[in-house]
């Protein structure tokens, strides 16, 4: 059985990769995501197979739900707030890949000091990605329409990231041998990064957040490629790398595009107060 | 050996998703943001493998969460996709780059 799965994840990757590429060039954009697609579903069903797995109509159930609900708001959506929908789904998937390394270290399942980085990086990140894709939707959505900056906005940020990493790498410390960390550590650890990504993401301003979705979704690829690494399974690495590093790439092009540095678009937004830097 | 074999497929993923796209003309950066939103809605595999092994109430309720959250990543991205995609029809080529909303 297991070899029928990874010769289907291998193929899934090889899916991936081509279909990415075909969605780089408009002649083939099509053929491009019925690729990806066709690699989606079949990575879904092989992992039906995989031995020992239990809660198989929990885990039936959760997709039929998820991915009903996703597919329906994503025909019924109006063309002009498609970007929105991309964020909001965007952080779906680092709120997932957050929830992976949570159920880990909730199984005692975090053993050596590389695979409790990892998990720990991607859940910071992707809970990043997962706070501040929400507050891109609601800005975009127009549910939220000030701009919210703190005084000194930029050492509130810093001041925040360093109090997540601090207290990522306590964690990954307490968690080496033991598989595990202290539960208030780890919801803490959780709170501080979504607050994080929420409080980087609300100054920016509506122009910018085409960019910042961008970066956001390279956010989720590199989580979901990092809890990859902690279930060890190379499809997730590669589609989650992969996506890591073409993400930010584009959110390069994308910026360049526009001709705003990405770093200004983070740390010195355009709102109303502001005055657009040159 | 093993983990260093993993970190040879970070590094060769992260050389392969940059010059996969490397070319990409404006015109497509929004359906190729969206594109790659979709492949990374794989973490749905990840999800279902925690769930499948959660055995707590409290790993069901977190297992059952991510899958929720990583069928709507790969469902939602897949139909946003080929919604923005399907503008690039042949019929519609000749037109101005509608499909570019952000850049």
């Amino acid at each position: 059985m297991q070899w029928i799965v990874d010769g289907v994840y291998l193929a899934v990757a090889v899916l991936f990769i081509v279909g990415l590429k075909a969605m780089s060039s408009p002649a083939k954009a099509r053929r491009g995501i019925t690729w990806a697609g066709v690699g989606m579903v079949l990575a879904t069903l092989v992992t039906f197979l995989v031995p020992d797995m239990q809660n198989m109509a929990l885990i039936v159930v959760a997709i039929v739900l998820g991915g009903g609900v996703a597919w329906w708001a994503g025909r019924v959506v109006k063309m002009t707030d498609m970007p929105q929908m991309v964020a909001i789904y965007n952080g779906m998937g680092g709120g997932a890949a957050a929830l992976i390394a949570a159920v880990e270290f909730a199984r005692g399942e975090v053993h050596g000091p590389v695979v409790a980085t990892l998990a720990v990086l991607g859940s910071l990140i992707g809970s990043v990605a997962f706070s501040g894709s929400v507050i891109a939707f609601l800005k975009l959505q127009g549910i939220m329409n000030k701009a919210f900056r703190l005084p000194a906005q930029n050492l509130v940020n810093i001041a925040l990231g360093v109090a997540a990493i601090g207290l990522g790498a306590w964690i990954v410390t307490s968690s080496v041998g033991a598989g595990t960390a202290n539960a208030w550590l780890l919801v803490l650890f959780f709170v501080l990064a979504l607050v994080l990504g929420a409080v980087l993401t609300s100054p920016i301003g509506g122009a910018d957040m085409p960019v910042v979705i961008s970066l956001l979704n390279a956010f989720t690829g590199l989580a979901v490629g990092f809890e990859g690494y902690v279930l060890g399974n190379p499809t997730l690495i590669i589609a989650g790398i992969v996506v890591g590093a073409s993400g930010t790439l584009l959110t390069q092009l994308m910026a360049k595009a526009m001709n705003r540095p990405i770093l200004n678009v983070l740390f010195t937004p355009i709102t109303g107060e502001a005055q657009a830097g040159g | 050996m093993t983990d260093v074999l993993y970190l040879y497929i970070f590094m060769l993923a992260a050389f392969t998703g940059y010059e996969v796209i490397s070319r990409v003309p404006v015109i497509l950066h929004t359906p190729l943001m969206s594109g790659s939103n979709f492949i990374h809605g794989v973490v749905l595999v990840g999800a279902m493998y925690a769930l499948g092994h959660a055995t707590t109430p409290l790993q069901i309720a977190l297992g059952f969460l991510a899958v929720l959250l990583g069928a709507a990543n790969a469902a939602g991205g897949y139909v946003v996709t080929e919604r923005m995609l399907a503008m690039f029809a042949p019929k519609t080529k000749k037109k101005l780059p509608a499909g570019e909303q952000g850049a």
